[in-house]
């Protein structure tokens, strides 16, 4: 990074004299700045809106001579008072805290593993393994949620939150390997043989070795994992239908809506709240988020 | 691998069964490793997708093997030809645009000062991490027919209210719309990845060669990207090709069907109605167009690997 502005700022002083070539730059800086300032009005202005709505009272919102984006009334928390206290939103943060927790715990301990032998322990067969893993990455939850919903049906699992906690692995687990696989085959070799001479075993050399040294592909991988099992709707969608074992998607979208007046603010307060904690954990590990996201197709 | 345990073996024949008895703990070590993957691929990626074929010959009771009449019967259906063409057409116009505009977000970002580029960045990426289910229940609300915020622009401007999810026209716009703001960070992050990776050196050679600004977009740029654009493109066909959630909360397929993608058809028919036979065999469909674009993308991974 250093070294490119050192670059440009080397080539800038090169063509300094040249006038034209500056006045060129200049209007490029201008129109980039234009694009970004229309592009983050279109990325922010949904999100602002929602905030907008949830801040304004009831008589407001359905007051249509006033401006709907600005709050001209006076702003009130009361849809969210109501939506924590009068609805059955915390039991959906907490089925949606558990599902998220365990998803995540399984989807790392079977991701590292299996990377890790499909990395160092080359077998019969790793390769084929390997290419397979990208393939099921490829497969949309929406080809597989019918023969799913029979299956788990089959099992007793249906409308219960563990459920989420079975098939999540599927949208995870893939993915988290393949980019697990990535970030331990840049380890270099010398460091395993190292340790080996050393004396440690595969389970110390996994973990006192590969886990520390790959530890910013771990973390994106574990947002990865988090962030899918936050936001996924088709499966609980499909398999859960009773209040206490709702997650905060499906819960936010159907039951919050019941009724025969929407309550616009709180609902947009619902989906905030519902939104908040990937944006927050986006927010502090926006790089490693970054990281995970383009791992995926630049790591081969 | 057998070669060099043969060598091996050979040139130190006393350790040649302690040898072979690592080699054998090592596989098994990997092996016992790799199960669980190979256990949630098997059971619950596999293993679903055979019994769906066998769940689409079956009749809606479940009781009787019927063969391929649940595919024939889609196709005597104009609804399903529909969810056809909308599939195809909403999946092509909304990757373009997310490609364009994500190439053109890529460059602005890529072409400001280094210091302000991560706060840009940060504030377009915002789309992509909010769960789309509850985002586009804000776009709803954007939309909706008395109260909408977009009509109440248009009416400031002088211009006439747009009917944005009641009309057929207008219903198929606002889908890709959405799903454009969702999808578009996601080229955004990969081609400035891309842009960053390309080496400075290409611009000041193709700069004292006296290239225009619009030439070294062709002719450095452009082939320089050339793979990270196609693997994004493929992939991002595949996840909108296969889109649930905006339609479901948006429209719910409406009005009178035209909305519907294969996913939400076939969650309306094998879900909402019971159907489960008639519903595998609609998701079933999206089956061929997923593989031949997996291929694709698997033989250009496969390709840049060798490259490098």
């Amino acid at each position: 990074m250093t070294n490119r502005t050192r670059n440009t700022g080397a080539l800038g002083a090169l063509i300094g004299n040249n006038t034209s070539l500056n006045s060129d730059r200049k209007w490029a800086l201008i129109a980039s700045y234009a694009c970004l300032i229309v592009f983050v009005i279109f990325f922010l202005c949904p999100p602002f809106y929602m905030l907008i709505t949830s801040l304004k009272t009831n008589a407001e919102i359905a007051d249509l001579s006033t401006n709907p984006w600005i709050i001209e009334q006076g702003l009130t928390i009361e849809h969210y008072i109501s939506l924590l206290t009068e609805t059955a939103f915390l039991t959906y943060f907490k089925n949606t805290v558990i599902v998220a927790f365990f998803v995540v715990l399984i989807t790392m301990v079977i991701s590292v593993l299996a990377a890790y032998a499909l990395s160092r322990l080359g077998f019969w067969g790793s390769g084929v393994i390997a290419t397979g893993v990208f393939l099921v990455y490829l497969v949309p939850d929406s080809l597989l949620f019918i023969p799913l919903f029979k299956i788990v049906g089959g099992l007793g699992l249906l409308n219960s939150y563990w459920v989420l906690v079975l098939v999540y692995p599927t949208l995870t687990v893939p993915f988290c390997t393949w980019i697990m696989i990535g970030y331990f085959a840049s380890i270099p070799k010398e460091l395993d043989e190292a340790a080996l001479i050393d004396g440690a075993n595969h389970m110390q050399m996994l973990l006192r070795v590969f886990i520390p040294v790959a530890l910013p592909g771990l973390i994106a991988a574990t947002i990865f994992a988090f962030t899918v099992s936050w936001a996924s709707f088709l499966y609980p969608l499909a398999y859960i239908y009773s209040d206490n074992q709702m997650v905060l998607t499906v819960g936010t979208v159907t039951t919050l809506i019941k009724g025969d007046v929407f309550h616009w603010g709180g609902l947009m307060a619902g989906a905030l709240l519902a939104a908040a904690p990937p944006v927050i954990l986006y927010a502090f590990l926006m790089d490693y988020y970054i990281a995970g996201l383009t791992s995926g197709a630049t790591k081969g | 691998m057998v070669d060099s345990s043969k060598t091996l073996g050979s040139s130190q024949p006393i350790r040649r069964g302690s040898l072979y008895i690592f080699l054998r703990q090592r596989s098994t070590i990997a092996f016992m490793m790799v199960l669980p993957l190979l256990l949630i691929i098997g059971c619950l990626v596999a293993y679903p997708f055979f019994y769906s074929i066998y769940l689409s010959t079956l009749n809606k009771a479940e009781t009787a093997f019927v063969g391929i009449s649940n595919f024939l019967f889609l196709f005597k259906r104009e609804t399903f030809w529909m969810v056809v063409q909308q599939s195809v057409t909403f999946a092509l116009i909304a990757v373009v645009f997310k490609a364009l505009i994500g190439f053109i977000a890529a460059h602005a970002v890529n072409n400001i000062p280094s210091k302000g580029q991560r706060k840009w960045r940060g504030m377009m990426l915002v789309p992509w991490v909010i769960p789309p289910a509850l985002s586009t229940l804000g776009w709803w609300w954007l939309f909706e027919p008395t109260y909408s915020s977009f009509n109440w622009i248009l009416e400031a401007l002088g211009l006439s209210a747009i009917p944005w999810l009641s009309d057929t026209f207008w219903a198929r716009f606002s889908i890709i719309l959405v799903n454009v703001w969702v999808g578009a960070p996601f080229f955004l992050i990969m081609y400035l990845a891309a842009l960053k990776s390309i080496p400075e050196d290409l611009y000041e050679a193709a700069s004292i060669d006296g290239a225009s600004a619009w030439q070294k977009l062709i002719h450095v740029t452009i082939p320089m990207m050339r793979n990270i654009i196609s693997i994004t493109v493929l992939f991002s066909i595949i996840v909108t090709f296969a889109n649930f959630d905006i339609v479901r909360v948006l429209t719910q397929g409406g009005p009178r069907n035209s909305t519907h993608l294969f996913a939400s058809y076939s969650f309306r028919v094998g879900i909402e109605s019971g159907d489960i036979p008639l519903g595998a065999a609609v998701s079933l469909f999206m089956f061929p167009v997923l593989a031949v674009l997996a291929f694709i993308i698997l033989r250009n991974v496969r390709q840049r690997t060798v490259n490098i």
